[in-house]
Order: C-alpha cells, then sequence, then structure tokens
C-alpha cells in the first residue's frame, strides 16, 4: 500500500509546526527533489523540508532495492542519500540528506533506483533475495571466468551501489591553511561548549569546530531543560556569543574534524558555499585546515542506536531522537499517528514533545519490564500508554509504514501481540558513543556493560573525551565533565571549576544491543542491522555458520559496516550479533578499526590548488624559449621539460629524428644537456671518498680528465652512472642521470655523515649552476674553435674524456670533450645565466657546418645505436655492472667500494644471469616494443617460458635498420643465435647482437 | 604527520623530513672478509621491533643533517633524538613506552 502522503504529492499542511525551532518560516526556500518541487523554510536541511513536505520515501536500498526513508537527522544518515547538483560540473553524489542545507532553487536526486524512485525494477532483487546471501558474488558468479569482465560485474555494479560520480572536471576551488592552536574542542554540544569556554576562560588559543551549521548539538533540540536558569537556547545563544568576542578563540560552524593523526594532527574539513543558493565566483567551496593542537578535547557525542527486528527499514521509521529533533529544531512533525519502540526514557521525552505538538502517540512499546521513572511517569500522566516486556514482530506497508506488529516478552517466552495502524514508527535503543577520532588517534576503547557500548579508555595523545562520547549522558554532568576537561586541557589550567545549574528530568538511558527476540515460528521479512549495505541479521549469522569468527572477517564478508557511513548506526548491533551467534562475550569480539574520514570528503579538499598546471613545479632549462619559439615538442622527464625533437615544416617525430641523426652524424648537432645532475665532490679526501662510493679507481685520474663513473647500491646493483671530471686535485664535478641527482647526492650524504665522517669531504649540489651545452659530430671541432677561449682542443692536444676551464663569448667556462653520441663531442658547461647566449652564439658559428638542434629522442637514437645504456630504462635494479656489460670500469686494485662485496656472492657470477644484448629484428623495418618479453623457443602457448625483455628500441635511420637493446639470460653466449618476441600476432624473430651496432671501434669517438 | 626534533634545528613537521632506516648498523670495516651470511646479515636483515626503535632520519628539506630517533612504534611517539655517532640514549624509566598517559593526566605527548 502506498503512503498517501507521497502518492498524492500534496504536502498535508499541518506538518509544520506554527512556532519554534531553528528556522525562519518567513523566509520561503523553493527546491526539487526527483524533478517535483517542494517548498521549505530557511534553517531547513533536505531531510526536514522533505519531512514536512510527508516526503518520507528518498531512496532505494543499496542490493534489495527496498524502499528507504529517512533514519535519522545528523551525519549519521546511512539511507536517504542523495545527489545535489548546480550545473553539469558541480554534481555531488552520495550526500546525507540530513546534512544538506536547503537554499532556494537546490536540486536533488535520489539514487539507485530506475526506472523511478516509486516503482523501481531492481525491487525483485528483494524477492529473490534468497539467491543473494552474503558474500553471494563469492560463490554464485565464479564460471566461467570471461564471464566476470564481460557480464556480472557491469551487471552487477549497475544494480548495486550508490550514486554516479561526475562526469566533468570539478570547475570549484578549494583551499587549505594550517592552524596552531593550544585546545582544539571538536564538537559544539553542550560538553563542548562548556570545554571551549573553560579553556578560553584561561586565556588558552581555541578553535571550537561543530560539522553542523549551528552550534549547541542536542542542546538545538533540548526545549525541557534549563541552564543558568535560561533556556537550553539561550544558554546556547549567549555562550557563543561569549566565544565569538574572545579573538584568541576560534569557531568553524560546518567544519567536519575528519581525521585524527599523529601528535595531535587534525584534518578538518569547512564547507563554505555548499549552504549558498548562489555562490560568489572567486569563493572557494570547501577549505581543508590542518590544525595542530597542543591538546585536543573529543566532544563528539553520541549517535542514536537503532533497534533491529523484522522490517525495521520501511519508510516512516526513524530514530526516536530524529524525530525529537525534527521537531524541536526544525518544526517539523514526523508523522501523524505514531508508535515509539524504545529500550529507555530518551524516547519519552520526544513522545512528550510530539503529543504536545498534536502528534498522535498511539503507544510506546518499551522493551524493559520495569518502567518506572521521571519520564515514563509524565508519558502516563499525559495519557500515552506504555506496554512494558515489548518485542516487534514485524511491521506493515510499502512506501510507507502503516502498522506495526508488537509482541510481548514473558518468561523468556515472545508471544504476539498488539497490531497498531501507524504512518510512523520511532526506535531507541539508547546511545552509541562517537569514539571515531578517539580511536583514530590510536587511544584504546573499553568496553562497558553498564551502558552496552565502547567508550574511551587511556589516551594514546593529549587528548581528552568529554560528554556523551564517553558515556556521560545526564546533562548537568555533560556539562560538568566538559568544563572541567576545557579547564584541564588549557596550558594554564585555573582552578576555578565550572559547576552548572541544570533543570533537567532524570533520565534512564539504558541502552540495547542486537536482535529484538523473537519467536522461533517468525519467518517473515528480513531485520537489518546496516540500512547502507543492506545487511540483516540472517547474513551475520549465515558468515558465522560459514566460518567468519573475526569481526573484521565478518565484515568483509558480509559488507557490514562499510560504505559511505562506515556502519555508525550499525557497528556495535551488528558485532552483538556475532558475539551472540558465535557464543562469546561482546569485548571478545570486539570492534572494526575506525579509520579516516569520518565523512566522506571531497577529493577537491584534499588536492586543494595541487591541480593543472600547479600540481607540480615546472622545471625549465636556459634555452627552453628558444626551443619553444623553433616549435620543439617537449617531454616531461622527472619534473623537468626536455626538448624532445624539433619537427620542420610538416614533419612527424620520425621524420624529425632522423634528421636530426643524420645531422650528428654527418655534420654537427647541438643539444641541451643542462638537465645532467651535478655535484661538486670537495675536499682534501675527494679522490678517497669517490674510491670509496664508485666502483672505478679514482686515485688514478689525473687532474684535467675524466672517466665515466658507475655507481652502485650496497647489494651489488647500478644505481646511477655519469660523467665524473677531475678538475682539482681536491676537487671532483660529479654527473648524474637527470632523474637520478636527488637521489645520489643523499646516498652521497648518507655515507659521507654516518658512515666515514673523518673525511674531509663536501659535497654541494650544482645542478642548476650550470647550463650544458653538447655539441656533437664531425664538424663539432670546427664550431668550438672559432669560440674558446684559453683550451687548445686540437685532436693532439685534447684527446676524449679531456676536461678544462677557459673562457667562451667572455664568459667562464668548464669544457668537456665527451660523447653520448658515439661522435666526436664536447660539452660546454657555462653559468646558467649565460646558457641561453651562449648557445645561441654556438648555433650561430656551427650554421655555416649545418648545426642541427636535437632533441632526447634523438639523443636516445644515438646512444642505442652506440649500445650505451640508460640507468633506469637498460638496467631495473637488478643489474650489475657484469649484466651491463661493464666490468671494464671496476678499479681492478681497490679492496673495496659501496657494492663490491655483493658482486662475490655466487648468484652475482652465474653465467645464466640476464645480460645486456643488442637485438636485430629479422624484418628491418620492424621497431620491437620496449618492454617485450623474449622467449628461446618459438609458438609457445602461455604460460611461455621467457628468458628476458627488450630495455631500448628504435628505427635507425642512419643504419637502416630498427635496433634494440635487451636484458637476456646468458645473453652474450647467445650472440647470433635467433630468439623470438611473441606478440597478439605471433613471434618476432630477432638475432642476439652486440649491444654496439654503430662504429664498434669507437673510431669516430676519437676522431 | 609526526612532529620531528632536529637536533641542529628544533621542533619540524615530518615532511621536511627522509626516513633513513635503522639506526646503529656499522658498514664493516672489511667487507672481504666476511663470509656470504655475515654479510647478507649486514645487508638485509632489519630488527621489526614492536616497542622503542632506533631509527635514523635525514632532515633533507632543511640542514641536511642524519640523526638519530628512539620511537615507540607501536604509539608513533619519539622518546629521545640524538646526534648520529651519539650513543643510543637510556631511557629513564618513566618514559618507557609502557606509561601511557591517560586522559586524565595532562602533560604534553609526542613530541
Amino acid at each position: 500500500m502506498n503512503s498517501p502522503a507521497h502518492d498524492s504529492g500534496a504536502a498535508p499542511g499541518n506538518l509544520r509546526t506554527p512556532s519554534g525551532g531553528r528556522i525562519d518560516r518567513s523566509q520561503r526556500l523553493r527546491f526539487q527533489f526527483d524533478g517535483r518541487s517542494y517548498e521549505g523554510v530557511a534553517g531547513d536541511t533536505l531531510a526536514s523540508a522533505l519531512l514536512a513536505n510527508g516526503v518520507h520515501l528518498t531512496g532505494r536500498s543499496f542490493k534489495y532495492h527496498r524502499p528507504r526513508g529517512i533514519l535519522a537527522a545528523g551525519s549519521e544518515e546511512p539511507s536517504a542519500l542523495v545527489t545535489i547538483s548546480r550545473d553539469a560540473a558541480r554534481v555531488t553524489p552520495n550526500l546525507r540528506a540530513t546534512q544538506v542545507e536547503l537554499y532556494d532553487g537546490l536540486i536533488a536526486e535520489s539514487q539507485n533506483r530506475w526506472p523511478s524512485l516509486q516503482r523501481d525494477v531492481g525491487r525483485i532483487n528483494d524477492w529473490l533475495s534468497s539467491f543473494f546471501p552474503a558474500g553471494f558474488y563469492y560463490k554464485t558468479f565464479m564460471w566461467p571466468r570471461k564471464a566476470w569482465k564481460a557480464l556480472y560485474e557491469p551487471v552487477i555494479r549497475r544494480a548495486a551501489g550508490l550514486g554516479r560520480a561526475p562526469v566533468h572536471a570539478d570547475p570549484d576551488r578549494y583551499a587549505q591553511r594550517y592552524a596552531h592552536c593550544d585546545v582544539l574542542v571538536v564538537g559544539a554540544g553542550p560538553a563542548g561548549i562548556a570545554a571551549a569556554l573553560a579553556a578560553a576562560d584561561s586565556g588558552a588559543r581555541v578553535v571550537l569546530c561543530d560539522e553542523t551549521a549551528e552550534f549547541g548539538g542536542s542542546l538545538l533540540s533540548d526545549t525541557a531543560s534549563t541552564i543558568e536558569g535560561l533556556s537550553a537556547i539561550a544558554w546556547v545563544e549567549q555562550s557563543i556569543a561569549a566565544l565569538a568576542k574572545n579573538n584568541r578563540v576560534t569557531l568553524l560552524a560546518r567544519t567536519t574534524a575528519f581525521g585524527y593523526f599523529p601528535h595531535n594532527l587534525l584534518g578538518l574539513n569547512q564547507r563554505l558555499t555548499d549552504h549558498v543558493a548562489r555562490p560568489a565566483l572567486d569563493q572557494p567551496r570547501e577549505r581543508l585546515w590542518q590544525v595542530r593542537a597542543r591538546s585536543v578535547v573529543l566532544a563528539t557525542g553520541a549517535i542514536d542506536r537503532p533497534l533491529v527486528f523484522p522490517g525495521n527499514d520501511r519508510p516512516g521509521i526513524l530514530l526516536a531522537g530524529a524525530a525529537h529533533t525534527y521537531l524541536n529544531r526544525y518544526g517539523v512533525r514526523v508523522g501523524a499517528r505514531v508508535v515509539v519502540v524504545t529500550s529507555g526514557d530518551d524516547a519519552y521525552q520526544a513522545a512528550l514533545d510530539l503529543k504536545a505538538a498534536g502528534v498522535d502517540i498511539a503507544a510506546i512499546a518499551d522493551l524493559r519490564t520495569e518502567v518506572a521513572g521521571a519520564l515514563p511517569e509524565a508519558a502516563r500522566r499525559a495519557g500515552i500508554e506504555v506496554l512494558p516486556d515489548s518485542t516487534v514482530l514485524g511491521t506493515e506497508g510499502d512506501l510507507r509504514v502503516t502498522a506495526i506488529n508488537l509482541g510481548r516478552v514473558q518468561g523468556g517466552a515472545v508471544q504476539s501481540g498488539r497490531h497498531i495502524a501507524c504512518d510512523t514508527v520511532l526506535m531507541s535503543g539508547g546511545y552509541t558513543p562517537s569514539v571515531h577520532l578517539f580511536s583514530q588517534s590510536r587511544g584504546r576503547l573499553t568496553w562497558s556493560p553498564d551502558l552496552n557500548a565502547f567508550v574511551p579508555g587511556a589516551s594514546a595523545e593529549c587528548e581528552r573525551s568529554t560528554g556523551a562520547c564517553r558515556g556521560i549522558y545526564d546533562l548537568a554532568q555533560v556539562l560538568d565533565d566538559g568544563a572541567a576537561a576545557g579547564a584541564a586541557a588549557a596550558p594554564e589550567p585555573t582552578h576555578a571549576q565550572r559547576r552548572f545549574k541544570v533543570d533537567a528530568l532524570k533520565r534512564n538511558s539504558s541502552g540495547y544491543l542486537g536482535a529484538l527476540p523473537q519467536s522461533s515460528s517468525t519467518g517473515g521479512d528480513k531485520s537489518f542491522v546496516d540500512w547502507q549495505h543492506d545487511v540483516t541479521t540472517r547474513d551475520l549469522g549465515l558468515a558465522t555458520r560459514e566460518g567468519f569468527q573475526s569481526i573484521e572477517h565478518v565484515k568483509r564478508h558480509t559488507t557490514t559496516g562499510m560504505a559511505t557511513d562506515q556502519g555508525k548506526t550499525s557497528n556495535l548491533n551488528a558485532m552483538a550479533i556475532v558475539a551472540k551467534s558465535l557464543k562469546v562475550s561482546i569485548p571478545q569480539v570486539g570492534l572494526t578499526t575506525f579509520r579516516p574520514p569520518y565523512t566522506p570528503v571531497t577529493f577537491g579538499s584534499f588536492a586543494g590548488i595541487s591541480r593543472g598546471d600547479l600540481f607540480d613545479p615546472v622545471r625549465s632549462t636556459p634555452t627552453h624559449a628558444w626551443a619553444q619559439a623553433r616549435g620543439a615538442v617537449f617531454e616531461n622527464v622527472g619534473l623537468w621539460k626536455r626538448a624532445r625533437y624539433f619537427p620542420r615544416g610538416g614533419e612527424d617525430m620520425h621524420a624529425a629524428v632522423a634528421r636530426e641523426c643524420r645531422a650528428v652524424r654527418t655534420a654537427c648537432g647541438i643539444f641541451d644537456a643542462s638537465t645532467l645532475g651535478k655535484i661538486e665532490v670537495v675536499g682534501p679526501d675527494a679522490a678517497e671518498f669517490m674510491n670509496r662510493l664508485y666502483i672505478n679507481s679514482w686515485s688514478s685520474l689525473g687532474v684535467g680528465r675524466s672517466r665515466y663513473g658507475i655507481l652502485l647500491r650496497e647489494d651489488g646493483f647500478i644505481y646511477d652512472d655519469g660523467v665524473v671530471a677531475r678538475t682539482g686535485t681536491d676537487r671532483f664535478h660529479v654527473t648524474t642521470t637527470t632523474g637520478g641527482a636527488p637521489r645520489v647526492l643523499a646516498l652521497m650524504e648518507d655515507y659521507r655523515q654516518t658512515e666515514w665522517p673523518e673525511l674531509k669531504v663536501w659535497l654541494t649540489s650544482t645542478t642548476e649552476q650550470w647550463s650544458v651545452i653538447a655539441v656533437q659530430g664531425p664538424q663539432a671541432r670546427q664550431v668550438l674553435e672559432t669560440l674558446v677561449e684559453g683550451i687548445d682542443i686540437s685532436a693532439a692536444a685534447w684527446p676524449h674524456m679531456s676536461v678544462g676551464r677557459g673562457r667562451i663569448c667572455g664568459v667562464p667556462m668548464l669544457l668537456f670533450r665527451v660523447s653520448f653520441s658515439g661522435e666526436l663531442g664536447f660539452e660546454v658547461n657555462v653559468p646558467a645565466d649565460f646558457g641561453l647566449s651562449v648557445w645561441e652564439a654556438l648555433y650561430v658559428a656551427g650554421l655555416p657546418h649545418g648545426i642541427t638542434a636535437y632533441g632526447t629522442e634523438s639523443m636516445h637514437v644515438l646512444r642505442a645505436e652506440k649500445g650505451y645504456i640508460i640507468v633506469g630504462q637498460d638496467t631495473d635494479g637488478t643489474l650489475t655492472p657484469d649484466d651491463a656489460g661493464l666490468s671494464w670500469a671496476i678499479g681492478k686494485n681497490k679492496a673495496d667500494f659501496v657494492g663490491k662485496r655483493s658482486l662475490e656472492r655466487a648468484s652475482m657470477k652465474s653465467p645464466d644471469r640476464k645480460q645486456l644484448v643488442g637485438l636485430r629484428t629479422k624484418n628491418p623495418s620492424i621497431v620491437l616494443d620496449e618492454g617485450a618479453q623474449v622467449a628461446a623457443k618459438p609458438g609457445q602457448k602461455p604460460p611461455m617460458e621467457l628468458i628476458g625483455h627488450v630495455t631500448s628500441s628504435y628505427a635507425s635511420s642512419v643504419l637502416g635498420h630498427s635496433v634494440a637493446l635487451a636484458v637476456i639470460a646468458g645473453g652474450r653466449a647467445r650472440t647470433g643465435q635467433t630468439l623470438y618476441v611473441p606478440m597478439p600476432e605471433g613471434d618476432l624473430e630477432v638475432e642476439v647482437t652486440s649491444p654496439v651496432f654503430y662504429d664498434p671501434t669507437g673510431a669516430r669517438i676519437n676522431g | 604527520m609526526l612532529l620531528i626534533v632536529c637536533p641542529y634545528c628544533g621542533k619540524r613537521p615530518e615532511l621536511e623530513f627522509t626516513y633513513g632506516g635503522q639506526a646503529h648498523l656499522v658498514r664493516p670495516a672489511r667487507p672481504s672478509e666476511l663470509d656470504d651470511q655475515a654479510w647478507a646479515e649486514f645487508l638485509y636483515m632489519r630488527a621489526n621491533t614492536k616497542g622503542v626503535y632506533a631509527e635514523r632520519w635525514r632532515h633533507a628539506r632543511g640542514c641536511g643533517r642524519f640523526f638519530n630517533a628512539l620511537r615507540d612504534t607501536t604509539t608513533d611517539h619519539f622518546l629521545a633524538f640524538y646526534r648520529t655517532g651519539e650513543p643510543r640514549p637510556t631511557l629513564p624509566a618513566q618514559l618507557e613506552p609502557s606509561d601511557r598517559p591517560s586522559s586524565a593526566t595532562p602533560g604534553e605527548r609526542g613530541t
């Protein structure tokens, strides 16, 4: 049967109370829900506005697509999840309707239903539910394997689930800031406000934050109590006004403390514009606060615990505390005829207030045998029928509850009881303290049998929990406890202990855990434990019967406590049911781990400004603008932008690279190598330091000479390489790979500071001090000769690997005769500020010699033709110098260097190790894929026997065939053999060659 | 994010530091004299302590210096910071990790 209120769509006008609450009835706000227009008022949440319009049905459940309504009034809401959209890009799914503040023009949509919320075909899952027990997807959809990707997963994903992620980039801005304070108070209910007042009194710097729009917490819906002779609301207003006047206090509303990180760093997510109808364009949407607090006061309150009984999920069934809040804070009656089911006194206050507002309270079904005390007596006096020894056997209704079937527990047996027609059921199983942040801080939880809840035990950080989050529910005690916590948290504790005069009815807040008693014959409807993930008592029972005993395993198998609400309303009931099923005590079962975030936080908030161009810093070389002006195509190498090639006319990369390579091989090329890492190693012990670190011998290297150096890790594998020049008896200019500079310097510093502090040596990063211009090719000397002053660079006077200081274009220069191309080559080092002008001068001087600018792609082709490795591309952290064909570089007479001892292990000398070789494809035009696997035998089917992989592969226009480097098991002994590269189209035949394809004698380099 | 006290610069947030692994491992003076087993012990074997752990940090985005710290791996609280080359400090009994502050005990932890 459908709810008349929803089907007609017309709001029964009597659901909004005539006065009272924290709303402004004169400010009417229009909004849409699922395409239908409604009206709310200023101060409403989407949930309160929907309820004021008689709308309880707000969504379909995750798995069974059962109709679901609004359960709660705060961030714990598991069911009423909606998508809010401002435009095509500003779409936020999975927001809790209870936290969405209403603004004029708000557009909300329900989720997980098709074709409409009222008629949803997925509902069939509910009738077929015996096929979908806990963990059904692990059991049912096993075979055939291929169907997972094509069929099962897409279908299950579409049918199950929450909202859809937005498809456009987020256009909003997000801000971030750091803050420090003496006392951070999380939660501005009675305990938090009292704590903030006490801490502020002592002069402490205080931050008080609350996830809701208005400070006050439970006091905002408390119309019965008085504090210091004031109404609860008036006391809140007075207290907040006092705090706001104190310039050492920061008040943050709409700010969720979502994470508690080590050493009292808390993450706060402040929502700045989500409640505004038309936000200013320049205003950030959210602000992420990272607050480092000297001490933290957690006043996070407690969450109403639902009751677990058959059919407890129908729209119109709410937490009693939520109904109380909707009435007193939002002026909304949640229904016309209400049955209250409760295990304690707190729901009586809700019943009394609702009755006073004109709502028919059909009965209060109390789970207790003894129902006495001030509040139950007040209810009886008000003419409300109280039924002790009650249980609930079921509910009726489709899109809204229409009746409840109560039961009576007598002598342990359950008998059927009253059938009561109603449009609303309120339930109260006591409170669950919100210990999430406390637990995140690694504080230890202890089980309180009196409260039927976990409460904070020993703290791990400088932290105090206060009020309801540590199981104190009586208002007078809460305020005193809060004040004591705030005073103690302040750096200079005040001795004047605040005590508050409170007038409130005493209440017995006994909690209930687990499923309500049922007669064994009750087959009937599902009893939900986790509303958001559709986990029932049966699922938990099945999981324990299947052998899951750890609560962490039960959680993952049944998915209880997962998803966006992280089980705020369900965890304790689930744990109690598992404990009962396993016949162990609740502390033995334990709780699953609480992790950040407390409630979902947008990715934008974490990203802040670090997106797009600001995602990472950009490093550019001195010739960047020159290359840009000539149409260079750039690539990212680490944070560097490097010119990859310089296309002319309509050239593609292949044509441009072929032209650039030909120019280097036949005339002259110019290349910006400034990104090479550079470290100056200086001191009387510089040579000794280099000897201990690098595999090479440095004592024999004369001043004015350079050498190809290799650095290993202590485990014997190649870590970095580069040319090292001796520029003085006590000075080395060490170059590293572009990406390796920071880690090489860190490794050097590690040994210098911690292993060999006795060595007199100093290390300085000079990467960005030098601009490095490589001039390579048979004409390179002619180009340089006209500009270089102070060095005789003739072939006879200045052989390969010479280094010297001189001047170029009047600028001080460190000149290298080195080559990474295999041609006669020089590298001109000048102070970075002169890099561009020297480059331009060299380019002009080179034009008559056919000088051609080339980029990193050509550099790669040229070096691969020569078999020069790139550390990190041709090596992967498992290659020794010998594997890479570089054992010639090891200093023969050195007793020790970093990694030497590891090279002596037997496995490091095995002839079957992967070794660097060249590969030539039988078809010269085929360029192998880098990373392609290599097999010794052709025509294999998976799983194949593979002996290595391709590390570098390029088309070589100079050689007229492709060239590839590869690491192959026992590779050097296979020279001349045919191997196979298995590809989807079939095997490619390759021949094993030397890695040096071009000029194997090195005649050109010495030219 | 941890708060770390560099012995040279003072208290700084963790993002200024890089982690350096277990402290007080000394590279053998003559590795060639070690057999494979002994060398592997030095190279690969590390303590996996639950409790007080001596570890290295480097103030990489600061002074660049390596130093050592004692950290309780169960709470992430630091118990001491000291310079490279200095011996591991002996902890006063009241700083042992079993003594955790209760919520009723004021006093700053986690520095």
